[in-house]
């Protein structure tokens, strides 16, 4: 019975949830686009010589720049990847290396709950570890937060790339009579190093717009600093302050600091897809 | 007199080492060489332990986390017991601290944002997992799904202040309730885009792993696409997919930058979803520096604790389903 009026009707119908679900797949790329051709056709005309060398002007006077937190951006997360990145191979080599001690797993509980901490946390624990025992905000303990914040991805990715290394590549290695510690960084790291930038790379992509954890550690500053003991500006926290002030201003200048940190952002992503699509890491 | 000693302590164990035959020659040459495989070896313990010493730092690192934010909350939960937790005012001027409103404004705008979300990331994990897996066109998708997720959340909640909330405003006149702009349900549409991309990568991995011989039967039954999807597909992934919703929720759950800046800012209790709200992350992110009574304090960091726990547990949860899920 069903079966003599179905059939039609059943080919219809799978036909047309293909169609809805084609069109709600792609309604989500509206968004994406809608964001970055706003921001871009909003921020890229404020974007001049002036606006990437001065500091910021006082309320009322026009012109004025954001270089403080072009400085600020770039030393705090390369402070940061100072701190995360040889701490997260390292941790990546371990966890490789030892895939079924006690330590090991621990290890990689706790980094599933890194990945998922959210940054406002990382912020505070921040605050109560370098905030307060130096007694100030300061660009290093917004550094340490970002680090944190990196880790995980890089173990991640560190972990995951060695285990695809064929042993044999290792035995060889230790039949040649290398001791383990030249095993690992000679012929280890160097054959796993696509997997291993990729995400060292994308971790960066994941912090630079990162603005919570920034917001009781680096705190910000109106003034070109290159100190990392005193408060620092960065671009998300410029981004935050200026565009929920109230002045016309301010908010463009947070539309041209938007642009700059949407185009880095996107480009290290970008970046760390073409790396993988040439060495064929997995991620 | 020492010399010839220790010249012959060395040919012995550089003999047990098989590095160097014999020979005066051999001999000279090897009190130089001789001292690597000790070295080495010493070098190789340290590395070793080097390496332990870095997982260490990984564990010591979290329980840090949770020590500290439970070590600065006591004050908190010692001054307010559990009723802080369902108090309805929080009036810090006159220290009346009650989490109710933060903890109904998380709640409202990740659950909205997830029943916002879900059809659409469903759809491109069905897209890229069974109907079209392969070709440009599915590349595009997925590279700028992937994309969503890169941009940061601070530019989420600048371009929803400048365009979100103007189009909310005359939605909200047109329906009739107060034309604020900003609120529980404009912080909840800019969360469902920026949360898309979690669960359908997933969804899509979970997706291409249903063996074919399963689908095949299933065609050769008769059935078409959608009834392959529909008594095939999501029943065998239903827990893979159920993991990338709660891996979004979340994602949600701790947003902070994005919410802050269109929620509104308010500590009272949202009367609707279209009213001005906050949620326990944006409370954080607007009083911790101005919190100037050790209570206060402590009551914000009490916020992150019971983030800290929820999401650890909604992560965790998600994480098993997906290693049991991958397992079978």
């Amino acid at each position: 019975m069903m079966m003599k009026t179905g059939i039609k009707f059943r080919i219809n119908k799978s036909g047309g949830i293909q169609v809805i679900t084609i069109i709600l797949a792609f309604a989500c790329v509206i968004p994406l686009i809608a964001i970055l051709a706003y921001i871009i056709q909003a921020g890229i005309t404020k974007i001049n010589w002036n606006f990437l060398t001065n500091i910021p002007k006082p309320v009322g006077e026009t012109g004025g720049g954001i270089v403080n937190a072009l400085v600020g951006s770039v030393i705090i997360i390369l402070v940061a990847s100072v701190i995360a990145i040889p701490i997260g191979i390292l941790t990546g080599v371990y966890l490789s290396e030892n895939r079924k001690s006690t330590l090991a797993y621990w290890c990689r509980l706790c980094i599933d709950v890194l990945q998922g901490v959210p940054s406002i946390v990382v912020g505070i624990v921040a605050y109560f570890w370098l905030v307060k025992p130096l007694g100030g905000f300061s660009a290093l303990s917004g550094s340490v937060a970002l680090a944190i914040m990196m880790l995980p991805i890089v173990v991640r990715s560190t972990e995951e790339t060695l285990k695809l290394l064929p042993d044999s590549l290792k035995e060889a290695a230790f039949a040649l009579g290398m001791p383990f510690h030249r095993v690992i960084l000679k012929v280890i790291i160097p054959c796993g190093i696509s997997g291993i930038l990729s995400g060292a790379i994308l971790s960066v992509a994941r912090i630079a717009g990162e603005t919570a954890p920034l917001l009781f550690t680096a705190f910000g500053n109106p003034y070109l600093t290159t100190n990392i003991t005193k408060p620092m500006h960065s671009l998300p926290l410029l981004i935050f302050n200026y565009a929920t002030s109230p002045y016309n201003d301010w908010h463009d200048l947070a539309w041209g600091a938007s642009v700059i940190l949407l185009v880095f952002v996107l480009l290290l992503n970008i970046l760390t897809k073409q790396i993988t699509k040439k060495w064929k890491v997995q991620l | 007199m020492d010399t010839p000693i220790k010249n012959e302590k060395i040919t012995l164990s550089e003999a047990s080492l098989g590095v160097i035959d014999s020979g005066k020659k051999a001999n000279t040459v090897s009190k130089k060489t001789l001292r690597r495989p000790f070295r080495q070896i010493r070098t190789e313990k340290f590395f070793k332990q080097t390496l332990v010493l870095m997982g260490l730092i990984m564990v010591i690192l979290v329980f840090g986390i949770l020590l500290t934010l439970i070590v600065e909350s006591i004050p908190s939960i010692r001054a307010l017991g559990l009723k802080y937790l369902w108090g309805k005012t929080w009036d810090p001027v006159q220290d009346i601290y009650g989490a109710f409103p933060f903890l109904l404004g998380t709640l409202l705008t990740s659950f909205l944002a997830l029943i916002i979300s879900v059809p659409f990331s469903i759809a491109v994990a069905i897209f890229l997992g069974e109907y079209f897996p392969k070709g440009w066109l599915s590349d595009f998708l997925k590279n700028t799904v992937e994309l969503i997720a890169a941009v940061p959340s601070v530019i989420y909640g600048f371009w929803g202040l400048a365009v979100m909330v103007p189009i909310v405003r005359s939605f909200e006149t047109k329906i009739g309730v107060d034309p604020i702009g900003v609120g529980i349900f404009t912080s909840s549409v800019i969360l469902a885009i920026m949360i898309i991309p979690y669960a359908a990568s997933l969804g899509r991995s979970v997706i291409q792993m249903v063996p074919s011989s399963l689908k095949e039967g299933a065609y050769a039954l008769g059935a078409t696409r959608w009834e392959v999807i529909r008594d095939v597909i999501i029943p065998y992934t239903k827990s893979g997919l159920f993991a990338g919703i709660l891996l979004s929720l979340g994602r949600a759950l701790g947003e902070t930058m994005a919410v802050t800046m269109v929620i509104g800012n308010t500590s009272q209790l949202p009367k609707s979803i279209f009213a001005p709200g906050n949620t326990m992350a944006s409370v954080i992110a607007n009083e911790f520096t101005e919190a100037d009574k050790a209570v206060y304090l402590s009551a914000l960091i009490e916020l992150g604790l019971v983030l800290f726990l929820v999401t650890t547990v909604i992560n965790m949860i998600g994480k098993k389903v997906i290693s049991r899920f991958t397992n079978e």
